[in-house]
């Protein structure tokens, strides 16, 4: 579990009351211990549930959410960045291409899973914006975690209720970045950009059934660093029908 | 204006009719012709009327040649189509001038060799005595989108542009007593056409018939009603004399007249007229079909394409076409800070160089790209060598209204745009011209360009090129309300 400073901040002043009132009263020291292990693991849980990477990212609060009414994708699981340089194409290529952790293109981690790169252990979180865009600056920064000249890796689940023929993923990014839709490279958009809603589309595509893999590689120069992504329809109308997850449903 | 005017057009009529030669980027093929009808279509063919029975046919609208002669000939025919007919309007001399009339014959088909041509006559639709301030000739027609309702302007110089009302269903006056409106004065080969709920009313000024020093000039002015007051943008009355510059002479033609409108649908607009004199045809009179633009209110006479090498910049996106190949910085790629010059000097973050850059060569920074096909993506335009396309004429490929059909290569080399299959882009590495590999380019309204394939294999459907995100472009349905498939051609 990973709490934050604030929520640390917080337990510790529970404990301090629950200390008062041991002083205070003729309660039997075991009772306070009780209510203090009890309030303890409530403020932890809700603390999780409540875990911020800045002020537009938290933790998915349930399991699946429907695309936003724009029809981006709003939940996904994201590593903590690697260290890579370059932003043109074949910088960004070679990025994505190089083997970091073992099954990196099709690999569905769980929230909290861990992989090591070199002497490093990154850790998968389940993120969710409020935004159109996930802000990755804010996610890398309240880990402390660099957030210039690296590599974010991010996945999502795209529940369809129907196949899709002839739609388009459709995506934005600052700065480079590649997309693969189930296990196929999709999109590459290259250079030192901004996000731009729509600024990379892929050729027309089939979502299946049920759960499709969104994958993507964001590659940060410098500076701010975000994503968005959403599905278009057959005339480019956004696909808000989807449903996001960042667990396989079972 | 001298008395001599209709003889004169008589005679330039039956000089033109001569074979010509097709040099460049206008019409191929025959194109003579002097005071053309509007353009038509019958079974897929394009048809004009000129005087003194030239007639123009073409299969796809670029490459023309002689036709045949309706069953009446005379002075600057005009011609429509509603039901099943095709109506002619054509002027002759009755004596003096201005002493003239215009007669209507009509036919179901304009094929000879349809089972339907067959020339009916309709009579004197409307006449001028020689004495009064009119000369019925140069007809000129106009179905009325509002209401249905069909109008003959007419006249020619002496005195007034005048008015009636046809009747439809069969080509004649629809209230032969009323007397006509005067609409404009000093001038001949009226039209009238409507748009954005105005009339615009066009008219030729100027002298004719005197090949390379003939004044022709198409003007117009406009109108909330088919009676006018018709005025022109300084608020002068086409009574009075006044009319916008809708074309002049310039480049290589002198002597623009006889509009005639082709509207093509979706927002795409054409215009026919005729030269007095194409200066690389040796001053012969010809036909020419160029682009319709609208700005401010006001027809504009848009350029035919020519042949060079552009960027190709989306209007929706700002962005342009590229090949997806990782490009190169012109003059070479520089460490941010700038470079430092001999002797530790350096010129400095905002110092460039030094000296003259000269543009990117093509075959120094494609090395490394790809020998097969590339993809296509859209990209700020940064004058480098992927985003830079040659549109050239494809010869023997056949064409479209008023155009050839081009190729569209990377500059200074084979790489050529195509359709593919699924409906999407590529760049093959030859130009083989096949129809997938060879366009049509047509200027919208707005001065922006409609990019389409020939075809599209495997498909009927007709596609073009479309922006569908800032940093993508596919194949997409024809869609005039929005920007997507609006493209301006820039000269990098």
């Amino acid at each position: 579990m990973n709490l934050d400073r604030t929520t640390i901040q917080a337990l510790e002043s529970i404990l301090k009351r629950v200390r008062i009132i041991m002083r205070s009263t003729s309660f039997t020291p075991a009772l306070p211990v009780t209510v203090a292990t009890l309030l303890l693991t409530f403020a932890a849980a809700a603390a999780a549930a409540a875990q911020s990477f800045g002020p537009t990212l938290t933790h998915p609060s349930s399991t699946a959410k429907s695309a936003s009414p724009d029809g981006f994708l709003q939940r996904w699981l994201i590593l903590e960045p690697i260290r890579v340089n370059g932003l043109t194409d074949s910088a960004v290529q070679a990025a994505v291409r190089t083997d970091y952790f073992p099954n990196q293109l099709s690999v569905i981690p769980q929230d909290g899973d861990k992989v090591a790169i070199g002497n490093t252990n990154l850790i998968w979180h389940a993120v969710e914006t409020t935004n159109y865009n996930v802000n990755l600056f804010h996610f890398a920064r309240a880990l402390h975690k660099p957030t210039s000249d690296v590599l974010f890796w991010a996945v999502t689940i795209v529940t369809c209720p129907e196949e899709m023929h002839g739609v388009r993923l459709a995506i934005g990014s600052n700065a480079a970045s590649v997309w693969w839709v189930n296990g196929q490279e999709v999109i590459g958009i290259y250079g030192d950009r901004q996000t731009v809603i729509d600024d990379g589309l892929s050729k027309r595509l089939m979502l299946k059934k049920g759960s499709n893999v969104v994958r993507c590689a964001v590659i940060n120069g410098g500076g701010a660093t975000d994503f968005c992504a959403r599905f278009l329809d057959q005339v480019d109308k956004p696909l808000t029908t989807l449903s996001v997850s960042v667990e396989e449903p079972r | 204006m001298t008395l001599h005017i209709a003889r004169m057009k008589l005679l330039l009529a039956l000089v033109t009719t001569l074979a010509l030669a097709s040099p460049g980027l206008a019409l191929d093929g025959q194109i003579g012709i002097h005071d053309p009808s509007t353009l038509i279509q019958c079974d897929g063919k394009w048809y004009t009327y000129g005087t003194g029975g030239g007639t123009l046919v073409s299969d796809d609208g670029w490459t023309w040649r002689r036709g045949a002669m309706p069953s009446r000939s005379g002075l600057a025919p005009d011609i429509i189509h509603i039901g099943n007919r095709y109506y002619i309007y054509i002027a002759r001399n009755v004596g003096a001038q201005p002493r003239a009339e215009i007669n209507m014959i009509w036919t179901m088909s304009l094929d000879p060799n349809s089972p339907d041509y067959k020339w009916e006559e309709g009579g004197v639709v409307v006449s001028s005595d020689g004495i009064e301030d009119c000369n019925a000739i140069d007809p000129g027609l106009f179905l009325d989108p509002v209401n249905g309702k069909l109008w003959l302007t007419y006249g020619s110089y002496f005195g007034f542009i005048r008015l009636v009302e046809l009747d439809p269903n069969t080509g004649k006056r629809a209230n032969p007593n009323d007397q006509p409106l005067d609409l404009a004065i000093n001038c001949e080969a009226s039209t009238m056409m409507f748009h954005d709920g105005w009339y615009y009313l066009l008219a030729t000024h100027g002298s004719c018939c005197r090949g390379a020093d003939s004044g022709y000039n198409i003007r117009v002015g406009r109108a909330q009603s088919v009676f006018g007051p018709f005025l022109d943008n300084m608020g002068v009355g086409m009574l009075q004399g006044g009319g916008k510059l809708f074309v002049g002479s310039g480049g290589r033609v002198v002597g623009p007249g006889h509009f005639g409108l082709l509207d093509r649908g979706d927002g795409l607009q054409k215009f026919s007229c005729h030269y007095e004199a194409d200066l690389d045809r040796g001053g012969a009179s010809v036909l020419d079909i160029r682009p319709l633009l609208w700005q401010d209110g006001w027809p504009v006479a848009g350029e035919n394409l020519k042949e060079g090498a552009y960027e190709i910049e989306s209007l929706r996106t700002g962005t342009a076409l590229e090949i997806a190949v990782e490009g190169v910085p012109v003059g070479g790629r520089r460490p941010r800070g700038g470079q430092r010059g001999p002797g530790g000097g350096g010129r400095g973050l905002f110092g460039g160089q030094g000296g003259m850059i000269p543009p990117q060569d093509v075959a120094q920074v494609s090395t490394n790209w790809p020998a097969g096909n590339i993809e296509l993506r859209m990209a700020n335009y940064i004058c480098q060598a992927q985003q830079k396309w040659s549109i050239t004429a494809v010869t023997n490929a056949g064409g479209y209204l008023g155009s050839p059909y081009f190729k569209i290569t990377i500059a200074g080399t084979d790489r050529a745009l195509a359709a593919t299959a699924d409906g999407e882009l590529v760049a093959v590495p030859a130009f083989t011209g096949g129809p997938e590999q060879i366009w049509r380019l047509d200027q919208l309204a707005d001065g922006t360009w409609r990019i389409m394939p020939k075809s599209v294999p495997g498909s009927n459907e007709a596609l073009a090129l479309s922006a569908v995100g800032s940093s993508y472009a596919t194949l997409a349905k024809f869609e005039p309300s929005i920007q997507k498939q609006r493209w301006l051609l820039k000269m990098p």
